[in-house]
């Protein structure tokens, strides 16, 4: 029987060929168009039994009691554990402090905690002992935000800290703060014409990502457990889950599974150490799968925000200073907080030149839900108010937004307020340019005539995006709801555009591992890619066969599982995995060309004096020089010997931001997005239909063309979802979730997504591998302020948060 | 209880199913066909879409026990649904009557055969419509029913199909362009 249904070699399938810069095919579509693609949720396993998280009903009080003998007594229950169970000292996790608890100890800090584990089964008795595990709570106060958080007497989440960032914050509720002073902001408001201020706001975004948090542990004969996993860093879980379990890292065999999405949301561990848990104790394979309902608590969020900014500009529409201060809510443990505080701070000014800054950011520790990682991660919400601020600034001074960016723009050479000099194309001016110069999509009738709203031709509805000579319902805010056939429905368009930075920054050591082989199977050669990447949807195995094939003019290549058989690839976030992965299978590629041409000569130098002299390539199967003379066939070079090498690879380093000052050369690489938004907006019910969303990119070089568009379309739709609908309803008073459903939580369908064309700009950056730049996450970037300035435009209201509500456009 | 009905062509049954089981688990962990997904479980995503007696549902929304002596077609039967289809007689499929056990032993597809895929498969992944794929069975089995019905969709038409699938991943742009492609290359 089989035990789990892990593809093994996964360029079967769909047929793929092509080197770099060619628009492969994934290696993975057939498995995933015939339903034959393993998922973490997809695992089975004899005897396997199904875990369930007890959870906390409260945000904030102690656990008085927890008495699991009903629950244990119920038939089809093999184990109940809760925090008394844990084998080991290491009782927290933490992807860089250790303060999350494996299971709740005396106290709860937030809604959805997990308390207690229960394997039985079926999931559903399992869920029913879970309901008679009896948890005594006693309620305590909550903080919910900057005010209450800080309070005098306030609760502090996490009493005597340590970690590193203990030192610095001025309250214990304030995980981390970074400041950033560069110029003299108060001297040069001085010379300003104008000064323009705001407040704004961003609510929690959720990831979404639709391959619920899923597992399969299977406890091994060595002691040992092997889980496979959806995650988006193989390594760091393992990292984290090993001493809890009391076992060497080894000894906590990981494999990915297939993973539903990411989008920053499985960078914090969610059930593994659970399930390896309950695996190790009931001696079972233990499946765990999160239903969408405790998706919600199942991992981290995009952290809220309260952005103040102030601008200064002269009359001819030069920035002279910024000041911003950006409070984001970390929620009950950090996660990744302090890079997000980061994040947020070093990129508070946006794309922009500004000499004179006074940039503050923190997060804060609440019992709101804990909040880290998302697509963006601490640019998203600086670049919704800056870019507000800027349409501001222009209306104040009389100017176009669009001219007023591109006035201010920053180029290649420009300081960050960190002292760090942009060294590579920023084309942010030319971004706007070409945004704004696509083609506008048409006024649609009920716009262009006049006000007299047309019917719809009934049965016979032209396509609304070709050219709307015809109104189609469809088509219209409301769509489908047939709210409007156009009373009231008032369109407008908005700019915007972002930086985000690329890869992990602040001196964090970013390496990747790549392991090739080259060898002969059949009388072909034939090249293996073994890396731990997670693919978590990108396309990450696709680009690294495009990347073999090109490096080692071979047509064969596989690409063989992620696990921890092979060393660590670092994350699948920061839009870091085809620069620093990708870098790192180029670089194994060329050291195994160098090791065939070595062989080469050895063999075959005599013959031919190019051996000697000349720059050699692989192409086509052959040693060729470059001048394209054939000089052998790989397969014969090759032999029978394999050449087997896995090397790790880093990007250039970076270093911390100072504490005081902010100063420092902290990031890798910028990404830049534009964007242009055409929304047309019911007036009279609030509703939005985004008409079109278009974005400008420049990727540096696109490995793989259709994959970067896709890139582009997609992290655009998360942007627009922030702007319009997405946002996770906290309690106030409680602090409790109030919409962990896609009922109550929405995200766009296709019919509230737009038509996305995209332009994409190619600048090569020198410092990366082939000149590209990560394309992941700027495109989410610039998406949210784009879709809220054309709501601005279209409405005249000021719109100071998102997601805009259709209450906020009514006024009710 | 015993639930006995036909998937893809093949009769099935699954015992000791509990009431509350739905459609989506019984495909899922009792036959071995985990090719509808389970995003939410609450009717809200479509990722679990399979055809009941031609009608495409929610699978996580139907209850096992009303599927008795009805026809599923799932993500897995598509290829051979639209073939079937193709050929007119509904009497192309291959082989019938997998048990049970033979289901269970469901694994991913050996490596190097060739798969024989619909139209709609094809497109999706020509057009670069799959990302982390986890939406796509549900897409493929609605657009799939779309064209059937629909061979010359407008765009509108193709948006008001698929309204009640989620893609998180692709901005849905690609998936247009592949029920697009799908479309045009059927009527060639
Ligand atoms: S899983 Fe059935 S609709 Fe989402
Ligand atoms: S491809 Fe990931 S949800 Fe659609």
């Amino acid at each position: 029987m089989g035990t789990t249904g892990i593809p093994t070699r996964i360029t079967q399938g769909t047929p793929t060929k092509g080197g770099i810069g060619e628009s492969t095919l994934r290696p993975d579509g057939t498995l995933k168009v015939t339903g034959e693609f393993a998922y973490a949720s997809d695992l089975w396993h004899e005897d396997m039994l199904w875990g369930f998280t007890l959870r906390s009903p409260y945000a904030h009080a102690e656990i008085v009691s927890i008495d699991i003998s009903q629950a244990l007594a119920q038939p089809g229950v093999y184990a109940v554990l809760t925090y008394e169970d844990l084998p080991t000292d290491v009782k927290h996790y933490g992807l860089e402090i250790q303060d999350t608890p494996v299971l709740a100890h005396g106290r709860v800090r937030h809604h959805g905690e997990p308390v207690a584990l229960v394997a039985a089964d079926h999931p559903e008795t399992a869920r029913r002992a879970g309901a008679k595990i009896r948890v005594e709570y006693a309620e305590l106060p909550v903080v919910t935000d900057e005010a209450s958080a800080t309070a005098p007497g306030a609760p502090i989440l996490h009493e005597g800290r340590d970690d590193h960032h203990a030192g610095h914050v001025p309250h214990p509720n304030i995980v981390h703060r970074q400041p950033i002073v560069r110029g003299d902001a108060e001297a040069a408001a001085r010379r300003a014409d104008v000064i323009v201020t705001g407040e704004y706001e961003v609510g929690i975004q959720d990831q979404a990502f639709l391959g619920p948090e899923s597992g399969l542990a299977v406890p091994a004969e060595d002691g040992g457990v092997d889980l496979y996993i959806a995650t988006q860093w193989l390594h760091a879980d393992q990292r984290q889950i090993a001493p809890v379990l009391g076992l060497p890292e080894d000894k906590v065999r990981m494999t990915l599974s297939g993973v539903g999405g990411a989008f920053g949301g499985r960078e914090d561990l969610s059930m593994q150490i659970h399930a390896c848990l309950l695996a190790l104790r009931t001696g079972k394979p233990v499946k765990m799968v999160y239903n969408r309902f405790e998706s919600f608590f199942g991992h981290v969020h995009r952290h809220p925000a309260k952005l103040w900014y102030e601008h200064g500009a002269t009359r001819d529409g030069k920035l002279t200073h910024m000041k911003c201060r950006i409070v984001l809510d970390g929620g009950a443990y950090a996660s990744s907080s302090p890079a997000v505080v980061g994040n947020a701070s070093s990129l508070s000014v946006g794309p922009y030149v500004i000499e004179d800054v006074d940039i503050e950011a923190i997060a804060l520790y609440t019992n709101n839900p804990p909040c880290g990682a998302m697509r963006g991660f601490g640019a998203v919400q600086a670049c919704f108010a800056y870019e507000a601020q800027m349409d501001k600034v222009a209306a104040e001074l009389g100017m176009d937004p669009v001219e007023f960016r591109q006035l201010n723009a920053m180029t290649q050479g420009t300081l960050l307020p960190t002292g760090q000099a942009v060294d590579a194309p920023a084309p942010v001016a030319e971004l706007l340019r070409r945004v704004k110069a696509m083609p506008m999509p048409p006024e649609q009738q009920w716009l262009s005539a006049g006000g007299t709203p047309p019917r719809s031709a009934g049965g016979t509805p032209t396509r609304p995006e070709a050219g709307g000579e015809t109104a189609d319902v469809r088509a219209l805010p409301g769509g489908l709801s047939n709210t409007t056939h156009g009373e009231g429905v008032v369109r407008g368009v908005g700019y915007a555009v972002g930086i985000k930075n690329v890869g992990f920054s602040e001196g964090f050591d970013d390496y990747s591992t790549a392991r090739v082989r080259l060898e002969v199977i059949a009388g072909e050669p034939v090249a293996t890619v073994h890396t731990a990447m997670a693919e978590v949807g990108q396309g990450g195995v696709t680009v690294h066969a495009q990347i073999a094939r090109t490096e080692l003019g071979v047509t064969q290549v596989t690409i063989n599982p992620a696990d921890t058989q092979v060393g660590s690839a670092g994350s699948t976030s920061a839009s870091r995995q085809t620069y620093v992965t990708g870098g790192a299978v180029r670089h194994s590629c060329e050291a195994v060309r160098e090791k065939v041409l070595e062989r080469g000569r050895a063999k075959f130098g005599t013959y031919h004096p190019a051996w000697a002299t000349a720059e050699l390539l692989l192409e086509g199967g052959k040693v060729v020089t470059d001048g394209g003379e054939v000089l052998a066939d790989l397969v014969d070079v090759l032999g029978e010997e394999a050449i087997d090498l896995e090397l790790e690879w880093r990007h250039r380093p970076t270093e911390p931001f100072d504490l005081r000052t902010g100063q420092g050369f902290g990031h890798v690489q910028y990404s830049f997005a534009a964007h242009r938004a055409v929304v047309e907006v019911d007036t009279e019910l609030g509703l939005v239909k985004v008409i079109e969303l278009a974005c400008a990119q420049d990727v540096g070089k696109a490995l793989n063309p259709l994959s970067v568009v896709g890139q582009i379309q997609g992290g655009t739709t998360q942007g627009l979802g922030l702007a319009v609908m997405e946002e996770i309803l906290v309690d106030p008073v409680t602090a409790k979730v109030r919409n962990p459903s896609f009922t109550d939580y929405l995200i766009p369908t296709i019919l509230d997504t737009p038509p996305i064309p995209v332009d994409v700009l190619e600048l090569a950056d020198d410092h990366a591998p082939y000149g590209l730049r990560g394309v992941g996450e700027a495109p989410t970037l610039s998406s949210t302020p784009a879709v809220v300035a054309a709501i601005r435009a279209a409405t005249g209201l000021a719109l100071k948060r998102v997601p805009v509500r259709p209450e906020h456009i009514t006024g009710t | 209880m015993r639930v006995t009905f036909t998937v893809n062509g093949r009769p099935q049954e699954a015992d000791d199913v509990w009431e509350g089981e739905s459609l989506l688990y019984v495909l899922r962990e009792r036959m071995g066909l985990p090719g509808s997904k389970n995003a939410c479980e609450q009717g809200e995503c479509g990722s679990c879409t399979v055809r009941l007696d031609g009608v495409p549902v929610c699978s996580c929304l139907v209850a096992a026990g009303q599927c008795q002596d009805r026809e599923i077609v799932t993500v897995e039967g598509l290829a051979e649904h639209a073939k079937a289809r193709t050929c007119g007689t509904g009497a192309c499929g291959s082989a019938k009557g997998t048990g049970l056990d033979e289901a269970q032993q469901w694994q991913a597809r050996p490596t190097d055969e060739s798969v024989e895929l619909s139209p709609i498969q094809q497109a999706f992944i020509d057009a670069g419509a799959v990302q982390c794929g986890f939406c796509t069975p549900g897409l493929l089995v609605a657009a799939d029913e779309l064209l059937e019905r629909n061979a010359e969709p407008t765009d509108a038409d193709i948006r008001e199909a698929l309204s009640g699938n989620l893609c998180r991943c692709t901005g849905y742009e690609k998936i247009l362009d592949a029920v697009r492609l799908a479309a045009v290359r059927q009527e060639a």
